[in-house]
């Protein structure tokens, strides 16, 4: 008998254990509901995947009895755009000052000190501020997420930057480079992979940020609807939403990496020393 | 050309390097040789400009040499000397846009045409020819050094720095290596400066073999004193004696060994 260490499944194995767990729970999930349901039919906390279907249905391809809109897609599309605007900005301004910051020490000497400060600041305590000094409207939302995670971009992208062999910024030099060539064409190419991985591990925290958001104060989005029906115990809607915002993150996990691969083949290859 | 006048290297109490006094005319090709942590490699970082003397002059056509690296001083490190997010062929035109004034380094129209028929050759000569379009990861140690040499030759440097090129090369490699550098050394009418751990590589190439050793021993403060040139020695005129002498000073620890 080999060492425990030293067993690995094959790959038929690998998947039957991969998907076990969640056939487990999908099974556990399915005997329980059944026995609730027939205990009490009207039960809210474990809905059957008939009721869950059905509210789907409804929410999804049924306009709204009250405003005509698909509410699902609604919710999808407000959340989406929030996102993408806060992540975006994050992802231009952690880029920004990392790549300054981590090349340059007369900025780094300026700057570093305060971000780190500020990247110990909560995010979700400045909350009320942002409420208070842009409103309840959209860009209060956009801006809890982009500053929950252009701390965390930036101070990723800065020590990428300083990994990065001095040889190669010696060399360009003896090959006449000037600063901003070195920060166009030397460093700014092999961060770019960099953001993309930052990015992709801090679309974690952007959701928290703004499902946090649009439970305090919205009128649409998946973080509104989850927290709105939790009133009603509507268990039929907050289940099939929370699965759904969990495929778009992986979902974009995925995007974001297949990017990587295809646009920065020789980071993806390992050539990045 | 390069004059040294008394030069000292000290980091705290820790002397590097001390009472350097040399001279070197163009076209001379230099090797360095001393154990590790003589202070042959921080001398080379005082040609290339990342060091600065402590005390002394260290002068390029008797003006003192600039603190930062510049295109008049090539270098090839022992690894990193490449860019590995571009291509062979990429790596050397890069060589050509940055000596042109510009905010972003890229060229365009002509002047890209021009400068990737320029890489095409130099990449000719170094023999990469086959391999302009793959990524520096893709490529073997030694074929990685002669793209950092063939950039180096492209920004058409005076001086050539070579800080251990071949250390992590295999010995049959490395003698193509040494042609190579012997060939482009002569074409280019270079000044060249290369440190090495091997000693039969510093008797072998080059016109002139620099030691560096301690002149002083303190068994008490090992670093209260620093290195010097303790041989200057033209090469092609040595008996095999000399060579024995130079190996024993270089690897005390293994001649108190053997004995």
């Amino acid at each position: 008998m080999k060492r425990l260490i030293n067993l690995t499944p094959s790959p038929v194995l690998s998947a039957v254990l991969a998907l076990l767990p969640f056939v487990l729970i999908l099974l556990v999930y399915v005997a329980a509901s059944d026995v609730r349901l027939e205990a009490n039919p009207n039960d809210k906390l474990l809905p059957s995947f008939s009721q869950i279907g059905d509210t789907l249905h409804r929410m999804a391809f049924e306009p709204s009895k009250r405003t005509g809109e698909y509410l699902f897609w609604q919710d999808t599309a407000s959340s989406l755009s929030r996102l993408g605007m806060g992540v975006l900005i994050a992802a231009s301004l952690g880029l920004l000052l990392g790549i300054f910051t981590g090349a340059l020490p007369l900025v780094n000497s300026g700057v570093s000190p305060l971000l780190t400060v500020v990247s110990l600041v909560p995010p979700l305590a400045l909350l009320p501020i942002l409420f208070i000094v842009f409103g309840l409207g959209e860009l209060s939302k956009v801006m809890l997420v982009a500053i929950g995670i252009t701390p965390v971009i930036a101070r990723d992208i800065q020590r990428r930057t300083m990994e990065i062999p001095a040889e190669q910024l010696v060399k360009a030099q003896t090959l006449g480079a000037s600063t901003p060539q070195i920060l166009i064409r030397v460093l700014l190419p092999q961060l770019l992979p960099k953001l993309i991985d930052a990015v992709r591990l801090s679309l974690g925290a952007g959701w928290l940020f703004l499902i946090a958001a649009e439970a305090i104060a919205s009128t649409d989005g998946l973080g509104y609807r989850i927290f709105l029906v939790r009133r009603y115990m509507s268990m039929d809607v907050i289940l099939p939403y929370v699965a759904w915002i969990t495929l778009l993150a992986f979902f974009f996990d995925v995007v974001l990496g297949w990017v990587s691969r295809k646009l920065f083949p020789w980071h993806a290859q390992g050539g990045s020393q | 050309m390069i004059e040294a006048k008394n030069l000292w290297k000290r980091y705290g109490d820790n002397v590097v390097l001390e009472q350097i006094n040399i001279r070197v005319a163009e076209r001379e090709f230099i090797t360095m040789v001393g154990t590790s942590g003589c202070g042959k490699s921080t001398f080379l970082k005082m040609l290339l400009g990342t060091e600065t003397a402590s005390s002394g002059e260290l002068l390029l056509d008797g003006q003192p040499i600039s603190t930062e690296p510049g295109p008049d001083r090539g270098i090839v490190f022992q690894q990193y000397s490449v860019f590995p997010h571009m291509t062979v062929l990429e790596n050397v035109m890069a060589a050509k846009a940055f000596q042109r004034r510009g905010i972003t380094g890229f060229l365009f129209g002509s002047a890209k045409t021009a400068a990737r028929k320029e890489a095409a050759d130099i990449l000719e000569q170094v023999g990469l020819s086959h391999a302009l379009n793959r990524y520096p990861h893709e490529l073997s140690g030694g074929m990685k050094q002669r793209l950092a040499i063939a950039q180096a030759l492209l920004a058409k440097p005076r001086i050539l720095l070579l800080d251990e090129p071949f250390g992590a090369l295999d010995p049959g490699i490395r003698a193509d290596m040494h042609e190579l550098i012997l060939n482009l050394w002569r074409e280019y009418k270079l000044t060249v400066f290369m440190v090495t751990h091997d000693l039969k590589e510093g008797f072998y190439l080059g016109t002139r073999l620099w030691v560096f050793d301690k002149l002083r021993h303190d068994p008490q403060a090992p670093n209260a004193y620093g290195a010097s040139i303790t041989y200057d020695l033209p090469v092609g005129q040595m008996d095999a004696s000399l060579y024995q002498e130079i190996d024993d000073s270089l690897r005390p620890i293994i001649t108190v060994q053997n004995s």
